[in-house]
């Protein structure tokens, strides 16, 4: 997953992976030798180089509020992928939409049945990513149309989870 | 001793005195209003009942409300707390009537205290030093130009009923007199009803400094040192201290002995706070009593070992004072921070909702007065304080050093709250060095302050790559919607958050 992320106005291209148990992240191309484990949410507990910092991130006018101990940064992102349609959070995806994995991950809950009608946002899947449990929401509210996942299963990025009409 | 005691307040004060009551084997009783069901004081008393709406004036200020839900609990006493009732000798009043004990002063002698210009009566009547200016309202035009330029400019207009800074005034010259006198009595008109206002002298970077009192029913009154509380926000007190940093014995002894000489002719009982103003030459002069527990409270009870809240109680219950003047030893300094849910970097805008995540500070000589907790929503429809954070250390310096530690671990999300101030104060060389007077920080947050806020703390290359990999992360998990984490009237935690918690009691701890 690539994103560029402007911090304080600076832009940096910020890159993640998840490689075997462990998370991966280079910034300007550059690994960095970190750790990351979520605390709660938005906070995260990040070993850089056995530096201990505890990070929140928080949603902000239209950016994120960064924030550690005693520094605070204005974060704006871009995410060239785009892979979340509504991400203003505006209007509602219309049609026939294929729900799919935003990265690697395995699916821990599946929170639907096939033809359950959902509403927008609302949970379909609990996906581990990156030591994390992430909820996948509905794109738009309908039909569950077809599951195309099972609980514990491994999925890679942009694979087809659900369709919902 | 007591059998239950209604406690008619909420938030952190509210807490702090139940917690007194359970110490001494006593019940307590909490009430809160609609929206204040989940509140932390009604969490900790032993019983709760409801008394109206959110507004205050519905619920919290309504006497009637409070000695309905006393009778009926079968409480013996009540425990105002501050702001809300505290200071109405209508409660006190409505206590006696009741055959319910109010733990605080007699209404008479809340009265002799309770308008400043009636104070400084009695404040000349026993040689305390007042600020030299009227006692009186002043009551014309030209009776105000007289008396200033007899006091001499600067002046300082001030409303006769009140606190707080409004209806206040500072005047230059003679020229913006006129106006700053219809300025301020229309806000005192407004704001208590009675805009009548008095003048007094404008003293060049005063320090605010007070001192706490125990009175109990049978003529024993000692005084527990001072506080220094000379860091304010427009005549708020944003940071408080014991023992004051300009502080000598002598003086101790001089301005502890005039709060006594007050308070006895004011027949004062149960804990009270005697205020002055002290110059640059260490001069003090009365400006008004506190005829109740103070928010900055805690730091006095660091530096002396006390109770005070305890003492409150046994003082209503007609117990004697247990120790004498010669007994009070000051040890070590103590100070506080008041956390408020608002945002310093959008002029002090108050920021209610809910608390997502938290952390606590705690550790050696840290004591947290506390009103809240993660998943709570802080009402808008009070005063948007969270609660206070406390350190205490053997000197000065330790006390801010661990003050600053407890900081740096304090966090509230989803709200904004003003923990960066506190730390952008403490690292000041003016904070530091003890050198504040109470306009200081008006001062420092207009011209001292760096442009940059952002400046502050460590902005090391480290720290930017956490926090671009935390954005990144954040980004990755909740992007879609900054809507995640709670529902928009807190009602109950989504199911992400349950979901998060679960993920990280399963999580093994990576290698």
């Amino acid at each position: 997953m690539k994103l560029e992320i402007a911090l304080n106005g600076k832009a940096h291209q910020v890159e993640l992976a998840q490689i075997g148990e462990r998370l991966r992240c280079a910034i300007d191309g550059t690994p960095l030798k970190a750790d990351a484990v979520q605390i709660g949410p938005g906070i995260y507990s990040i070993l850089i180089d056995g530096e201990s910092l505890e990070v929140r991130v928080e949603p902000d006018g239209g950016g994120l509020c960064v924030a550690a101990a005693d520094h605070e940064w204005r974060a704006e992102i871009r995410d060239p992928r785009q892979w979340r349609r509504n991400r203003s959070g505006g209007s509602e995806a219309e049609g026939r939409q294929q729900v799919s994995a935003p990265m690697p991950g395995k699916i821990v809950r599946v929170l639907v049945r096939a033809g359950e009608t959902v509403e927008v946002k609302q949970g379909l899947f609990v996906v581990e990513a990156m030591k994390m449990q992430n909820e996948i929401r509905s794109p738009k509210s309908g039909k569950v149309e077809r599951l195309l996942v099972s609980e514990g299963q491994t999925v890679n990025a942009g694979e087809a989870l659900a369709i919902i009409t | 001793m007591f059998r239950k005691i209604l406690i008619a307040n909420r938030g952190e004060i509210a807490v702090r005195i139940a917690r007194a009551c359970r110490d001494m084997g006593v019940r307590s009783v909490a009430v809160y209003s609609d929206v204040d069901r989940a509140s932390l004081h009604v969490r900790i008393a032993d019983e709760a009942y409801p008394i109206g709406p959110a507004p205050s004036r519905e619920s919290y200020l309504v006497i009637d409300k409070i000695i309905g839900a006393a009778r009926y609990a079968g409480c013996d006493a009540i425990h105002p707390g501050y702001g809300f009732l505290a200071e109405n000798p209508a409660l006190a009043r409505a206590c006696v009537e009741a055959g319910i004990k109010f733990i605080g002063p007699t209404a008479e002698a809340m009265e002799k205290f309770g308008s400043k210009t009636a104070a400084r009566h009695v404040a000349r009547e026993v040689n305390v030093p007042t600020v030299p200016g009227t006692l009186d309202p002043i009551e014309s035009a030209d009776e105000l130009i007289a008396i200033a330029r007899q006091t001499g400019f600067p002046v300082v207009l001030k409303a006769v009923a009140g606190g707080g800074g409004k209806g206040m005034r500072s005047v230059e010259r003679e020229s913006e007199l006129a106006a700053a006198w219809r300025d301020a009595s229309s806000e005192a008109q407004n704001a208590f009803g009675d805009g009548r206002l008095y003048l007094e002298k404008y003293l060049l970077k005063p320090r605010h400094i007070e001192i706490q009192v125990l009175a109990d029913q049978h003529g024993n009154i000692v005084y527990l040192g001072e506080r220094e509380c000379s860091v304010q926000r427009r005549h708020q007190k944003v940071i408080e201290e014991a023992p004051s940093p300009i502080m000598t014995p002598e003086l101790r002894r001089q301005m502890g002995e005039a709060a006594v000489k007050l308070a006895r002719a004011g027949g004062y009982t149960n804990a009270g706070t005697v205020e002055f103003l002290v110059d640059a030459e260490r001069n003090f002069y009365f400006l008004e009593v506190n005829t109740r527990l103070q928010v900055e409270h805690p730091v006095t009870e660091m530096v002396t070992a006390t109770d005070l809240v305890k003492s409150q109680i046994q003082i209503a219950a007609g117990e004697r004072l247990p120790f004498a003047q010669e007994d009070v030893v000051l040890r070590g300094h103590a100070i506080e921070c008041r956390i408020y849910a608002e945002d310093p970097e959008n002029n002090f805008f108050p920021s209610p909702g809910t608390i997502l995540a938290r952390r606590e500070p705690s550790g050696p000589g840290i004591r947290l007065d506390d009103g809240v907790y993660a998943g709570w929503t802080v009402p808008n429809d009070y005063d948007p304080m969270l609660g206070k954070l406390i350190a205490w250390g053997s000197n000065r310096a330790e006390a801010i050093a661990r003050l600053q530690r407890a900081l740096d671990e304090y966090y509230a999300t989803g709200i904004k709250t003003n923990v960066s101030l506190f730390r952008e104060i403490l690292a000041t060389p003016d904070f530091q060095n003890g050198d504040i007077y109470t306009r200081w920080l008006d001062d420092y947050l207009r011209e001292g302050r760096k442009s940059d806020t952002a400046a502050t703390g460590s902005d090391s290359k480290r720290a930017q790559s956490a926090a671009l990999f935390a954005a990144a992360l954040w980004h990755a998990g909740n992007g879609e919607s900054p809507a995640h984490g709670t529902r928009a009237d807190g009602s109950e935690p989504s199911r992400w958050r349950a979901e998060g918690r679960l993920g990280q009691v399963d999580r093994e701890p990576s290698r």
